[in-house]
């Protein structure tokens, strides 16, 4: 009966107990929410940068080329020449200039008005009836993706012509220009599709890791945390309290991405939402862990956030085959891109976005983030208890 | 709960910790620490900065872990249970964290919901603390929009949203001018003697540990002593002694040379007269206030200050510095009666606020000057606006015959500025610095060689030539600023709370260099918040809300402060007097001007 008792008194201590800690962390969510709230550079990188970088990838950033300043070059005034102009202007892909001496073409390129000159030469007619016709391209090289993108155009347009052409019976004996017609991009040619998925693991990488460890640092400089210390608070509640709003945070920007996505990209959701949370809920979680583990080692906001810009940010840009191809890279690099947690977000990202739930991707990478969350919390547990040094 | 009065509630046996920073010797904070503080008393840490006060506290507070030795708290040992320790006392850092975007009672909430306090214990202690503190009409108001005296008040009332076995108070009163610094006082106080409290709390102001049950005195990491108060300041008991200076002498430069005699363990100036404390008198070969180098001299017997046994027991283990004194390479020739600093009707405004209000006074080449204010008060404005950095909005400002509101430039040749944080280049080492800025000041070749070789040999850098400077031990930084300062031969010299945190052999060493330079004609104008050290100065401006409230000499202000309750004011004394009866004007005006 006394050993029951025992049992039913330490039960209700225990209960107690867990009562005081949910109190404190509650006090410390609070504590954090308002401070979020309150802090300009909180909102401005939680909620204000996500919406600028949506808007600058979705409608700024487009890796499509349109609209190309094009000089065309009319030394001809021939009937075919014409139409050949015509099926240039009617490109969207460019926005030509008409002029008819090769000098006044250089001198719109020279000035940047111009990123490539079609010349159509005098004698283009005869040519084109003597079976060997050549136009002559000028690229701006400054950039030469672009210029061999241009060139694809070009040579469509050019194809184009020579199709119309054949379809209304006028003889073409052979192509006037070699047509290497090359499309990299998706079959919709729209480079949203990729674009906005990269985009939120941007942004998540940004309020998870940037903003906690920016906030964090900030306790230690201020010396907040020397005060918030020396009361019954325990380290794994400081980090739950931080914790919690950010995570939180992190899932409106969350929202805010597949929204505009959906909506304002039309970018296709073709696996389901509580596989896009689940995945984006591990990848915030291991962002948070990094930032709460670089803040307490450096405990100063500077070094912090250039820190985790280093270790986060740009890894997330670069090297996790959001903008670039992991395929293409060195392998040194390669073997690089497996130790960053980007890379696997990217890649359920762009399963459930682009193909659907395909569990034998989303598996093996949403279990490499989970083992990384898990490591990270220990990291982060042992990185900040109550010492000053 | 607490323990009976009496008990020693902290205890530390043998303590120390250093500190070891890159390939640095490392520095021991605390070597060899032996104390006991009693409960329901307030005992004090008193020492310069330096002296391992903050470590000890974070190593009660279970922040920090002793490299040897033992604390234990509440019968707990700090290393090994400091949660424990952390569940029951409070702690409140030099700095204390206050959430700047919280508002006053989101901050107080915070500490209570941590601290587990129920509704209805908040119902009752709330308004007391309040109270207390004074800070109800600003509940609303966000932290890091208070004063620095109520930002330390919030923090104090943080510490105190439950009743603490032990408070621990790092430096409460550091950076408070003297209005909050008593406010402050008056809590503790108030919480020690009423409440049965046990606080121990940490000060480099020596004048503070007269206020305590308790004292125990650091140096360098090691207890100096430790009882009473008075048994300390009994160390210098019979050997305290105020005199005048000879008829064609100032106290100051007299004090200077008295510091050099034998058998003289400390002299400062003391409202246009000089405080002396002698060694003990077996010592003495011969009695240096007969001696014929101060010629006939009539000293009055004086009650022995706390800082006075400090010195008496500092002597003890420090030896007698070498004499402090500077040699400028041309000294200025001085005219009497010439004029160095004119400021008329000096206005500066940011918005709508005026942050300097009509300001007025004049400085005699080879005077020296102190502006004194609580924080905020418009001091480091003014200095900042002779100084050329910051424009005025209006009245006259000329330094050194030239106007600094017209020709910056060619007046800021003429001035040296020591900046109150260490503003010279960490990395580089002090010859390194010491060419920079003489390059800076458009020195060259010979002369600059020249320059920097006597600055180096004045302020006794050589030792400490190739050191980067950011190693130098803190007396050495502000000789090295200094030194910098001076190196284009300047007119006059600004320093800006030049001595805040130094221990008192550095801040005495500073004032006879200070001594020196005005002396040979230069003129300094210098801001502090060591009350005492106003008494170096040939007259005093005391600033509040931008405005200056009474200007002289320091003997003659703290005359005028005289009242019967208070018939001899210290410096002090008379600076709260000034500014509280000021106040209560500006109020009693608001409110005319309110019902008008």
């Amino acid at each position: 009966m006394n050993a029951s008792a025992d049992t039913r008194l330490t039960k209700t201590a225990r209960l107690a107990r867990l009562r005081a800690k949910a109190a404190r962390v509650r006090a410390l969510i609070v504590k954090e929410t308002r401070q979020i709230v309150r802090d300009p550079s909180s909102v401005a990188i939680g909620i204000i940068l996500p919406v600028i970088l949506i808007l600058l990838f979705g409608f700024g950033l487009s890796l499509d080329v349109k609209n190309v300043p094009l000089a065309v070059d009319l030394e001809d005034s021939s009937f075919e020449a014409g139409e050949l102009l015509a099926s240039l202007q009617l490109s969207p892909y460019f926005h030509t200039r008409v002029t008819r001496s090769m000098p006044a073409a250089q001198e719109l390129m020279l000035t940047g008005r111009a990123d490539g000159i079609v010349r159509i030469p005098g004698d283009f007619a005869r040519q084109v009836h003597a079976g060997n016709a050549a136009i002559e391209l000028v690229m701006h090289g400054g950039d030469a993706n672009r210029a061999r993108i241009i060139q694809g155009y070009v040579a469509g347009a050019v194809g184009a012509w020579a199709a119309r052409q054949a379809a209304e019976g006028r003889a073409m004996t052979a192509g006037p220009v070699s047509v290497q017609t090359r499309l990299w991009f998706n079959d919709a040619n729209d480079s949203h599709y990729f674009l906005v998925p990269g985009l939120i693991v941007l942004v998540m990488t940004l309020i998870g890791g940037l903003l906690t460890a920016m906030v964090m640092a900030r306790e230690w400089e201020r010396g907040t945390l020397e005060s918030l210390f020396v009361t019954p608070v325990r380290s794994d509640e400081i980090l739950l309290g931080k914790t919690v709003p950010y995570f939180l945070l992190g899932m409106i920007g969350l929202v805010l991405c597949v929204l505009s996505a959906k909506f304002l990209f039309h970018v296709p959701l073709r696996g389901t939402l509580p596989v896009l949370l689940a995945a984006s809920t591990l990848y915030v979680l291991v962002a948070l862990g990094i930032g709460l583990v670089i803040s307490s080692a450096v405990k100063n906001q500077l070094v912090a956030s250039q820190l985790v810009m280093l270790v986060t940010f740009m890894p997330a840009f670069m090297l996790s085959g959001f903008l670039f191809d992991l395929r293409s890279m060195p392998m040194a690099i390669r073997l690089i891109t497996f130790g960053l947690p980007a890379r696997y977000y990217v890649a359920l990202l762009q399963t459930v976005f682009l193909a659907g739930d395909v569990w034998r991707v989303i598996i093996p990478n949403a279990a490499v983030l989970g083992v990384m969350a898990a490591l990270l919390a220990l990291g982060s547990r042992a990185a900040s208890r109550k010492r000053l040094l | 709960m607490n323990a009976p009065a009496g008990e020693p509630i902290l205890l530390t046996h043998e303590l120390c910790r250093q500190f070891v920073r890159g390939d640095e010797p490392p520095v021991k904070a605390l070597d060899g620490i032996s104390i006991q503080v009693r409960s329901r008393a307030l005992t004090a840490l008193v020492g310069p900065d330096g002296a391992g006060k903050t470590t000890l506290l974070r190593i009660a507070a279970g922040l920090l872990l002793p490299d040897s030795g033992q604390m234990h708290v509440l019968g707990l040992d700090a290393a090994k249970e400091p949660q424990r320790i952390q569940d029951r006392i409070s702690y409140m850092p030099q700095r204390f964290g206050l959430y700047e975007d919280l508002t006053v009672s989101e901050n107080v909430d915070l500490y209570a919901d941590l601290h587990g306090v129920t509704p209805a214990q908040r119902a009752q202690r709330y308004p007391r603390l309040m109270e207390m503190t004074a800070l109800e009409p600003f509940r609303d108001r966000l932290a890091g929009r208070l004063s620095g005296g109520m930002k330390q008040k919030l923090g104090l009332a943080c510490t105190l949203v439950r009743s603490p076995e032990l408070l621990l108070l790092d430096e409460p009163t550091v950076g408070v001018d003297p209005l909050s610094r008593k406010e402050l006082w008056a809590i503790v106080r108030t919480l020690v003697d009423e409440q049965g409290l046990t606080v121990l709390l940490s000060t480099s102001y020596l004048d503070e540990a007269e206020h305590c049950g308790q004292v125990i005195v650091l140096h360098h990491g090691r207890v100096l002593a430790q009882g009473e108060p008075a048994g300390i300041s009994a160390a210098a008991a019979d050997r305290v002694y105020l005199a005048s200076p000879p008829t064609n002498r100032s106290a100051r430069a007299w004090q200077a040379q008295l510091l050099d005699e034998p058998g003289v363990v400390d002299a400062v100036p003391d409202g246009g007269r000089v405080r002396i404390v002698l060694s003990e008198k077996a010592e003495l070969a011969h009695d240096p206030l007969q001696g014929p180098a101060l010629g006939s001299v009539s000293a009055t017997p004086a009650a022995p200050r706390f800082e006075d046994g400090f010195m008496v027991l500092l002597r003890r283990q420090a030896e007698h510095e070498r004499a402090a004194k500077i040699a400028l390479q041309h000294p200025l020739e001085t005219h009497a009666g010439e004029t160095a600093v004119h400021v008329r009707d000096l206005v500066r405004r940011f918005g709508a606020f005026t942050a300097v209000n009509h300001v007025n006074f004049e400085v005699k080449r080879g005077g020296l000057f102190g502006l004194l204010g609580p924080n905020g008060a418009g001091k480091t404005t003014t200095f900042r606006m002779l100084c050329g950095l910051l424009p005025a909005s209006g009245g006259e400002l000329r330094v050194a015959g030239a106007d600094v509101r017209q020709s910056r430039a060619e007046a800021r040749a003429r001035l040296g500025y020591v900046a109150q944080k260490f503003s010279l280049y960490g990395p580089l080492s002090v010859v390194e610095n010491l060419e920079f800025f003489a390059s800076a000041y458009g020195l060259r070749g010979a002369q600059k060689r020249e320059r920097v070789q006597w600055a180096m040999s004045q302020f006794e850098l050589e030792a400490h030539a190739r050191e980067p400077s950011i190693q130098l031990p803190g007396g050495y930084k502000q000789r090295l600023a200094m030194a910098a300062a001076l190196l284009h031969e300047p007119e006059i010299l600004f320093l800006d709370e030049p001595t805040s945190g130094a221990d008192p052999l550095a801040r005495r060493a500073f004032w006879r260099r200070i001594t020196a330079l005005a002396e040979q004609g230069v003129t300094v104008i210098v801001t502090t918040h060591f009350m005492q050290e106003a008494e170096y100065c040939d007259r005093i401006a005391i600033m509040d809300a931008g405005q200056i409230l009474a200007q002289g000499a320091p003997g003659d202000i703290r005359r005028a402060a005289a009242t019967t309750d208070q018939p001899e004011p210290t410096m002090e004394d008379a600076f709260i007097r000034v500014v509280e009866q000021a106040r209560a004007r500006g109020t009693g005006a608001q409110q005319a001007g309110a019902a008008a």
